[in-house]
C-alpha cells in the first residue's frame, strides 16, 4: 500500500508546522497568567551572603520575589542524577547538591538564586536587575586541569578533587599485554569540544496550580514528559504524581537538552502555588547558552595497538569528562556506560580498557546531547584507526576490513552484544558513491589550483534503545528503559495510537501512523497519534538515544498484536468462520478464499455495540502493551567526507559527504534521510565550527550567535545518504534507530579527511581557518627552523 | 527590552529636535545592533528616533562622478543598485557581503557608519575612497571622521544624511568573515581612486578601521597581487582574540588585500 512500511509518506505535521499554526509552550496563554525572570549570579563561584529584593518587590507589576531558603524551607528536593556510577575502588559517585534556586553558594554563572514573578515578562526583567544580591567572591576552577590540581578550590563538599567519580570497564592487564605485543602502537590525545544543544525553540515552562483541587499542571517543553512527572514528584516534592499533569505539546527540537527537569521548571511549579498565579517563564537565547545543559568535553589520551598484520592488539583509554558544576539527571551515565561500551567500534578487539574521572568545574552542567558518549568514543576509535592507518603506511579502509567483525552476534569485551550488520558492504557502498576511485586525480586537479584536497572515513557502529531495564538497573540506571503504547480503535474504525515516545521533530505522527496503516491495511489518515500529555497518554519514557523506533514503535506492534487477535476472533465469529481463514487487507477483514468479508469499520462498530461478540468476549478494542527490549540496537555506518583546504587562510570546504548508513528496516525513507541530514550537518558544527569557551574567570565568551558558530547551509554540501537494511533480530520490526547516527559518525570523518588533506593528525575540533592554518604551518616548518 | 519611546519624524528637523528632547534618545537607522542591544538590556535609550521616513534619506543617486547614498539606504538596496555597480561595483560587492540576508534588508549604509564597529565593512570602503560623510549640519571627510572603535567625528545629536563617493578607477573589498557574526575577522579595501592608492583593513586593528602604509606604498609602485609579497604585515596593534589571534590576522591582511587587488 502507499502509505505504509518504506514509504516516503509526507509528514502529517508538517502542513502545522509549516504554517504557523505549531502550539508550542509559549504559544500557550493561561487565565491570570504572569511572569517569572530569573535572578543569576554573575560570577562562577561565589558565597551568597544576603538577598535584598525590597527595591524589586516595589517595582511595578511585581507580584512576588522568591529565594532558595524559602524554596528549600517547603520542602523542595534537591536536583538529582539519576544514574548511580561507582568509582573502581567500590565508593559510590561524589554527588553534590544542587537546589533549583541556590541557598549557600552559586557555581557557575547563570546559577538561579532567586525567582521575580510579575505581571509582564518585561516587568518581571526588569525588576530581576534590581534584585540586590550580596556575593563573597570564591576562587573558580573552569577548566578540568585546574580543577584537578592540588590544592584547587572544591566546588562541592562532598567531592574532594573535585572528583565524581573514577571508573573503568574492561581488563587492563589484558590490555597492557596486548600493546605490549604490538608491533605498532599509536597514541593520541584528543579533545572532545563542548558543545551548547541550541533547539531552534528555547526551554519554557507555564505552571498552574488549582487550590481547590490541590492539582498542578505543567506545560513545558519535555522530551519526556512522565518522566518529567516522576521526578517532579518522587525527587522535588512538587506534588504526588496523580496531582500533577505534565504537558509537552509541540516541542521544537531537543537533541537532549530537553531531557532533564531544570530548575526554572520547579521554580515555576512551586512559585504557582506560592502566588496562586500561572508562571509563565520562556528562556531568552542568552540564557539557554547559559543554562541548557551542554554536550561532550572531553580530555582523553589514547594508546591502540597493532600486529604486524595490522589486526588490533589492545585498546587503552584514558578519559577526564568534565561534567560542570552539577550533576544533571543522566550526566554520569554519559561518559561511561554510554561511551566506554562503544569502544570496539566495527572492530573484532579482543583487549580494551577504559578509565573515566569525572570533575565538577565552575561551568554549567553537562549531559546527554545527540549521541551522548557515543559521538565521544566513535571520534576516539576513528582517529586513531585513521591515524595508525598512516603511521603503517595502510590505505585506511584496509585497516579497517582488515579488523572488522563479521558474524553476528558479536560479543565485545565491554558489555555490548552486537545484533547485526555487515559492515564490509557499507563500506564498499560509500566506497562507491563516494568515487573513493577517483580520489588521486581530484587531488591532483585541486593542487594544480592551490588547494589541499583530503579523504577521510568513519565506520562507525553506535546503539539505540538503551536496554534492557534489568541491565541497566544493575549498571546503576534509577528508570526503566521500556516503553508503552495502547492501540485504540474507535467505533468508526479510526485509531489513536497512545504512545510514551515524544516528537519534537522527529516526525512520530507519520511514521508511528505508517507502522499502523500497513498493519491493518487501512489508510494512513485515519490513524491519529497522541503523546506528550500524562492525563491522557499511559506512563511512558519518553524519546532520547534513538528508541522511538526500536522501543517505541515495538511496544505499538505489541499492542497491535492484541488487537489483532480480538479482531479474528470478532470476525471469525460474525462471518461464521475459523478464525486462521481470516485476513486483514484492503480495508476489509475476510475469510480467505471466499466472499464473505466486514469492512475493517464494521469489526470496530461490532466491537463497540457488542449485540453479537463471541461469548465471553468484552466489548471495545482497546489494547496495552509495554516493551522492554532485549538488547540495544546497533546501527552502524560507513561515511566518507572529501575537502579542500585553502591553504592561505586555512579555511575547509566539504566539497563531499557520503554515508551509508544501515539502521535495519526502514519505516519512512524520506523522514530517515532528513533524520541523516541534520546529524551530520550537527557532527559538521562538532568539527569545524562550534564550541562553547568559558575564561579562567568561568565567564561564558560564547553566550550569543555571535561568537557560537552554529553550521549554515551554506556551511554543508548535498548529501549523499545510501542504505543497506540488516534488520535488528531485537526488535520485531527490524528497527536499528536512526537519530543520532549522523552526529555520532560525522566528527571524525571530517577530521580525517581535513588531516589528510593538510598532512597532519594534530588537529583538534574545531578545525576553524585558524586551527588548520596553524596545523599547516607547525606541520610544514622544518624542525630547526627559528 | 526596557520601556522605550519611538519617534518616526517626516523631517530632519523633526528629528533633531525629538533627539534633543529625548530621554538618552537614540537614532534608528537600521537597528541590526542597536534593538540586539537593547534586547539584551545593554542600552536602554528612554526614545527612539526613527530616521527612515524623512524625506531624502533613502536613495542613491550620482552628480557627475559623484556617488550618492541616502543614510537610510539599506545594504541589500546598495548591493542590488545599477548605479552603484557602475560606479563603483567593489562597493555593491561589499555591501552584499554584510551579515545575512536579514541584515541586509533592514542594516542601513549610515547606521553602519554612525556605529562604527571595529569589524563592520562599510568603514574599510569609505575611508579608502576618501569619502565624504554628510550630516545635518556638515560635510565630514571619512580621514576625520573614523576615530577609533565604535568612536567618530559626529556630535552629540548630529544625524548622518548621506555618502559622497567619487568614482574611483579600480577598488574592491575581500572579507574573510569571523564564522559567527559574519562580521570581518579581517577585511581589506583596496582603491586607486581621486585620493591616490589605498588599502584599508577592518577586523584586525584594536582601533579599529586603518590604513596601511607598506600596503599603499607597495601598491603605489605597481598595481597588482604579486607586489604585494614582499610587504611586512606587522601584528602590531592588531587584536588577538578568541575568533583569531594577532599574527593570524597579520597573515590574513596581506591574503585579502592580495585577493582584492586581484578582483579590482
Amino acid at each position: 500500500m502507499s502509505s505504509g512500511i518504506g514509504k516516503s509518506v509526507k509528514r502529517k505535521e508538517d502542513k502545522r508546522f509549516t504554517t504557523g499554526k505549531g502550539r508550542y509552550t509559549d504559544d500557550h496563554r493561561m487565565d491570570n497568567q504572569a511572569y517569572a525572570a530569573f535572578v543569576r549570579s554573575p560570577h562562577a563561584h561565589a558565597r551568597v551572603k544576603s538577598i535584598d529584593a525590597a527595591a524589586a518587590r516595589a517595582m511595578e507589576g511585581v507580584i512576588d520575589v522568591l529565594d532558595g531558603h524559602q524554596l528549600t524551607g517547603d520542602g523542595i528536593g534537591n536536583i538529582i542524577c539519576g544514574w548511580a556510577i561507582t568509582s573502581k575502588d567500590g565508593s559510590p559517585m561524589n554527588m553534590g547538591a544542587w537546589s533549583a534556586l541556590a541557598t549557600e553558594k552559586v557555581r557557575y554563572v547563570g546559577d538561579a538564586v532567586a525567582v521575580v514573578i510579575a505581571e509582564t515578562q518585561s516587568q518581571a526583567r526588569i525588576a530581576a536587575e534590581a534584585v540586590e544580591v550580596d556575593y563573597e567572591e570564591l576562587p573558580v576552577v573552569a577548566h578540568v586541569a585546574d580543577a584537578m590540581k592540588d590544592g584547587a578550590v572544591q566546588i562541592h563538599d562532598n567531592a574532594p578533587g573535585n572528583q565524581i567519580y573514577d571508573w573503568e570497564l574492561g581488563d587492563e592487564a589484558a590490555t597492557d599485554a596486548g600493546l605490549k605485543a604490538a608491533a605498532h602502537v599509536t597514541t593520541l590525545d584528543i579533545t572532545n569540544n563542548r558543545l551548547s544543544p541550541n533547539p531552534m525553540e528555547p526551554r519554557a515552562a507555564i505552571a498552574t496550580y488549582d487550590d481547590a483541587e490541590e492539582h498542578y499542571t505543567l506545560y513545558t517543553t519535555s522530551q519526556n514528559p512522565h518522566v518529567a512527572r516522576l521526578v517532579l514528584s518522587a525527587f522535588y516534592n512538587v506534588a504526588p504524581e496523580h496531582k500533577l499533569r505534565v504537558i509537552a505539546p509541540d516541542v521544537g527540537g531537543g537533541f537532549g537538552a530537553k531531557i532533564y527537569i531544570y530548575p526554572e521548571e520547579i521554580t515555576c511549579l512551586w512559585a504557582s502555588m506560592k502566588t496562586n498565579r500561572s508562571v509563565k517563564w520562556t528562556s531568552d537565547r542568552s540564557e539557554a547558552f547559559l543554562t541548557d545543559a551542554h554536550g561532550r568535553d572531553h580530555v582523553t589520551h589514547a594508546q591502540m595497538g597493532f600486529d604486524k598484520d595490522g589486526k588490533i592488539t589492545g585498546f587503552k583509554v584514558d578519559t577526564i569528562a568534565n561534567l560542570g558544576a552539577y550533576m544533571s539527571l543522566f550526566s554520569s551515565s554519559v561518559p561511561t556506560y554510554l561511551y566506554a561500551p562503544l569502544m570496539s567500534g566495527q572492530y573484532d578487539i579482543q583487549n580494551i580498557h577504559c578509565n573515566v574521572r569525572a570533575i565538577y568545574t565552575n561551568t554549567a552542567p553537562v549531559d546527554a546531547y545527540r549521541g551522548a558518549g557515543r559521538p565521544e568514543a566513535t571520534y576516539l576509535v576513528e582517529r586513531m584507526m585513521e591515524s595508525a592507518a598512516r603511521e603503517m603506511d595502510m590505505d585506511p579502509a584496509e585497516l579497517r576490513r582488515r579488523n572488522f567483525i563479521h558474524e553476528f552476534p558479536h560479543q565485545t569485551p565491554v558489555l555490548m552484544q552486537y545484533d547485526a550488520g555487515d559492515f564490509p558492504k557499507i563500506l564498499e557502498l560509500a566506497q562507491e558513491a563516494a568515487d573513493v576511485a577517483g580520489f588521486p586525480a581530484r587531488r591532483a586537479e585541486a593542487e594544480k589550483r592551490g588547494k589541499l584536497r583530503g579523504l577521510g572515513y568513519s565506520t562507525f557502529i553506535e546503539a539505540c534503545g538503551l536496554a534492557p531495564s534489568k541491565a541497566a538497573g544493575s549498571l546503576g540506571a534509577g528508570v526503566g528503559l521500556w516503553e508503552s503504547a495502547e492501540v485504540r480503535v474507535n467505533p468508526v474504525g479510526t485509531i489513536e495510537i497512545l504512545t510514551g515516545s515524544h516528537s519534537h521533530g522527529q516526525g512520530h505522527e507519520t511514521t508511528f501512523a505508517q507502522i499502523v496503516a500497513d498493519r491493518f491495511d487501512i489508510p494512513v489518515e485515519t490513524v491519529q497519534i497522541v503523546h506528550g500529555d500524562t492525563d491522557k497518554v499511559q506512563f511512558g519514557m519518553g524519546t532520547y538515544g534513538s528508541r522511538s523506533a526500536p522501543v517505541g514503535m515495538s511496544a505499538v506492534v505489541k499492542a497491535m498484536d492484541k488487537v489483532e487477535a480480538k479482531v479474528r476472533k470478532i470476525a471469525a465469529h460474525t462471518l461464521e468462520a475459523s478464525e486462521d481463514d481470516i485476513v486483514i487487507e484492503g480495508g476489509q477483514v475476510k475469510v480467505a478464499g471466499t466472499d464473505k468479508a466486514m469492512a475493517w469499520h464494521e469489526v470496530g462498530l461490532a466491537a463497540y455495540v457488542a449485540h453479537n461478540l463471541p461469548d465471553g468476549m468484552e466489548p471495545g478494542l482497546k489494547e496495552t502493551a509495554f516493551f522492554d527490549p532485549v538488547n540495544f540496537s546497533f546501527p552502524s555506518g560507513a561515511f566518507i567526507c572529501e575537502v579542500e583546504v585553502d591553504p592561505d587562510t586555512g579555511q575547509t570546504k566539504i566539497i563531499k559527504f557520503t554515508s551509508a548508513d544501515d539502521f535495519g528496516t526502514i519505516i519512512n525513507p524520506m523522514i530517515v534521510e532528513g533524520q541523516v541530514h541534520g546529524g551530520v550537518t550537527q557532527g559538521i558544527g562538532q568539527a569545524l565550527l562550534e564550541q562553547v569557551i568559558y575564561d579562567e574567570d568561568g565567564q561564558l565568551l560564547t553566550g550569543s550567535y555571535m561568537d557560537y558558530t552554529m553550521p549554515r547551509a551554506a556551511d554543508v554540501p548535498f548529501f549523499d545518504v545510501q542504505h543497506h537494511e540488516t534488520p535488528s533480530p531485537n526488535n520485531p520490526l527490524g528497527v536499528k534507530g536512526c537519530g543520532e547516527a549522523g552526529a555520532i559518525g560525522a566528527p571524525p570523518a571530517v577530521i580525517n579527511a581535513i588531516t589528510d588533506a593538510i598532512g597532519t593528525n594534530d588537529l583538534a575540533m574545531p578545525a576553524t581557518p585558524q586551527a588548520v592554518w596553524r596545523a599547516l604551518r607547525a606541520a610544514s616548518k622544518p624542525i630547526a627552523a627559528e | 527590552m526596557y520601556p522605550v519611546k519611538y519617534h518616526k519624524p517626516d523631517t530632519i528637523d523633526d528629528a533633531v529636535a525629538a533627539l534633543a528632547a529625548g530621554n538618552e534618545a537614540l537614532v534608528l537607522a537600521g537597528g541590526q545592533t542597536l534593538l540586539a542591544t537593547m534586547k539584551q538590556h545593554l542600552a536602554s535609550p528612554g526614545d527612539l528616533v526613527d530616521i527612515r521616513g524623512i524625506k531624502g534619506m533613502v536613495g542613491i543617486r550620482t552628480e557627475s562622478d559623484t556617488l550618492i547614498i541616502g543614510a537610510a539606504t539599506t545594504h541589500a538596496e546598495v548591493a542590488g543598485s545599477d548605479v552603484v555597480r557602475k560606479h563603483c561595483p567593489g562597493l555593491a560587492a561589499l555591501a552584499n557581503g554584510i551579515g545575512d540576508r536579514a541584515v541586509r534588508n533592514m542594516g542601513t549604509i549610515g547606521g553602519s557608519l554612525a556605529n562604527n564597529d571595529p569589524a563592520a565593512c562599510y568603514p574599510a570602503a569609505m575611508l579608502a575612497l576618501g569619502a565624504t560623510i554628510v550630516t545635518n549640519t556638515r560635510q565630514i571627510s571619512a580621514d576625520d571622521y573614523f576615530q577609533g572603535m565604535f568612536t567618530t567625528a559626529l556630535d552629540e545629536g548630529e544625524i548622518i544624511t548621506a555618502v559622497h563617493v567619487e568614482k574611483p578607477a579600480k577598488a574592491a573589498y575581500a572579507k574573510f568573515a569571523q564564522a559567527a557574526s559574519l562580521f570581518a575577522l579581517v577585511g581589506v579595501f583596496v582603491a586607486d581612486g581621486p585620493h591616490g592608492v589605498r588599502v584599508t583593513v577592518t577586523g584586525a586593528g584594536e582601533d579599529g578601521v586603518f590604513r596601511h602604509e607598506g600596503l599603499e606604498a607597495a601598491l603605489s609602485s605597481s598595481w597588482s597581487a604579486e607586489a604585494l609579497d614582499g610587504v611586512e604585515v606587522s601584528e602590531e596593534g592588531l587584536n588577538s582574540d578568541m575568533h583569531g589571534s594577532a599574527d593570524y590576522r597579520a597573515h590574513l591582511i596581506k591574503v585579502m588585500a592580495k585577493r582584492a587587488v586581484a578582483a579590482a
